[in-house]
């Protein structure tokens, strides 16, 4: 395995990123803005900045194909960025929701966003061609709290979505005229807009951090604020599930999740450290870490004198006071993201965390 | 170093490590707010039950973590009179510098001496297992601190009560 890519932007921290499909540019969302970068060598330097929200940005994504930017944020809005010769322009998107936007995400058919939020709703938003505009519909009828977190599945009519009110639910967003009707699949035959396709609750509840739908769409893995993650095998419509196989760990809290191939998930979150999950409708388990530890912390033992050592074993109960941690990111890993892939299996995969660093991982 | 201080102090580092496992949360009550969760309370999915880690009957921590903060309180060890005045002082003094301490509360949770409150921009601008070992060494620090005032002011009670009674040699 490689030595991981590490890019250490800035010192705060970075709520989402997005590569463009050539990864030459990175954009990542910093306090209020979504700053641009451009690959120039080995180093990213900042190129452009998105500005335009008042708070807290929480989302960005770029369409792989179109290669327009929408972001989230606090503020309550979205925007959608375009690429001008006079450089980055934005589209408010009428979202019609009263409280924070959360998370943002373009289907792939790209025709398509959603964007989850405080306000109980999911805004699935599209371009309406005869008023030149981006206006959404809303997903609301059994969500209860805070969506965190969202995914498209393969065939952009279905979502899944992940929240704080502890409940992982596959909803559809078939949008007439702008969506082809779908393949009927394991998860329903006819689907009209808000049908719940699922709605899963893991054993001991926690909050839903990630919710990735497997390369196929045909499993829906989602991981929770009680450390483990839950995956999902539909039977067929409005039956209970064929499979749904749920592993604990004793790390703490994942925050996103992605799936190489169907028999593997890789999973991040505040141990600061990617893990590797593996398994199959008989069942999953963890296997390790992904990162082998030769970080900075790891060599650069300080000698310390006996006294010191067994003072700091008694007074803390821990060895050595270290102020930097041996993985990688020195924070709460926020985003896990599919970096390069072929027929859904991975060949590299981004991370980006709290402690403003984009790593790029190759397995 | 007594020998149920270790065990106490390991369970309140891994409980309070675990307990930062928080992220930014905006408000989802009132409109363009970012609050701590644990102090407005206004949904109670967004809140985790609390825990209390005792090491005697006069000695415990509380632990509140909610999905974007966590309220840290402590009571600490007074085994008299002089201790009780001795720990009210020393809090009221770090309180009233509340500002220059970052994770300090302005005011103690009932039923506890000092209290902390971390919220998820704390432990996005500092090391969140700094943080960790801030409480633990402020817990053990506060320990030795008290004790020693203690034995100050019985030494200076003394000299007081010594030259006091001079005269009546």
């Amino acid at each position: 395995m490689a030595a991981p890519e590490i890019h250490h932007l800035f010192h705060n921290p970075i709520a989402d990123h997005s590569f463009s499909p050539d990864k030459s540019t990175l954009a990542v969302a910093r306090d209020s803005n979504v700053e641009l970068y451009q690959k120039s060598g080995a180093k990213f330097s900042l190129t452009d900045e998105l500005k335009g929200h008042e708070k807290t940005v929480t989302g960005v994504d770029i369409a792989p194909n179109s290669g327009r930017i929408v972001t989230c944020s606090q503020d309550r809005n979205a925007y959608v960025w375009e690429r001008t010769p006079s450089g980055w322009k934005p589209t408010l998107v009428l979202l019609r929701i009263n409280r924070a936007a959360t998370f943002v995400r373009w289907s792939p058919s790209e025709q398509k966003f959603a964007v989850g939020s405080g306000a109980r709703v999911i805004a699935v938003c599209y371009f309406e061609e005869e008023n030149d505009w981006w206006i959404s519909k809303h997903l609301k009828k059994p969500i209860r709290s805070t969506i965190t977190t969202l995914a498209w599945h393969p065939n952009s009519v279905l979502l899944a979505a992940g929240s704080t009110d502890s409940h992982a639910r596959v909803f559809s967003s078939f949008i007439k005229g702008v969506d082809t009707r779908p393949e009927p699949s394991a998860w329903g035959e006819r689907l009209p807009f808000n049908t719940i396709c699922g709605e899963f609750l893991n054993d001991s509840a926690g909050w839903i951090h990630g919710v990735s739908f497997s390369p196929s769409g045909n499993a829906l893995a989602f991981t929770g604020h009680d450390s483990s993650v839950t995956v999902v095998y539909p039977s067929a419509p409005e039956q209970p599930p064929r499979a749904m196989l749920n592993v604990t760990t004793r790390l703490l809290p994942f925050t996103s999740l992605i799936w190489n191939g169907e028999n593997e998930i890789i999973a991040a979150g505040h141990d600061c450290e990617p893990y590797r999950l593996r398994g199959g409708e008989s069942g999953w388990q963890l296997t390790g870490t992904i990162e082998n530890k030769t970080g900075p912390g790891a060599g650069t033992a300080r000698e310390e004198s006996a006294l010191h050592m067994f003072r700091q074993m008694d007074l803390k109960g821990q060895t050595q006071a270290d102020i930097q941690l041996k993985s990688t990111h020195q924070n709460t890993i926020s985003t896990v993201r599919v970096y390069e892939e072929t027929d859904g299996v991975l060949r590299k995969f981004s991370t980006s965390g709290v402690d403003g660093r984009v790593v790029v991982w190759t397995i | 170093m007594s020998t149920s201080l270790r065990p106490y102090l390991q369970c309140v580092r891994s409980s309070l490590s675990a307990a930062l496992a928080i992220s930014n949360f905006a408000s989802q009550t009132s409109e363009r707010h970012n609050v701590p969760e644990i102090e407005a309370a206004s949904s109670p999915e967004l809140l985790l039950n609390p825990l209390v880690i005792s090491r005697n009957s006069d000695e415990r921590t509380f632990i509140e973590p909610s999905v974007n903060s966590v309220r840290v309180s402590l009571k600490v060890k007074q085994a008299d009179e002089i201790e009780h005045i001795l720990v009210h002082k020393f809090a009221r003094f770090l309180t009233q510098r509340a500002d220059a301490f970052l994770i300090l509360r302005r005011k103690p949770v009932e039923g506890y001496d000092i209290s902390f409150l971390i919220t998820n921009f704390h432990t996005e601008a500092m090391l969140k297992h700094k943080i960790v070992d801030f409480v633990i060494e402020f817990m053990e620090e506060v320990d030795k601190e008290i004790s020693e005032m203690k034995l100050f002011l019985n030494a200076r009670a003394r000299f007081v009560a010594e030259s006091f009674l001079t005269p009546f040699d």
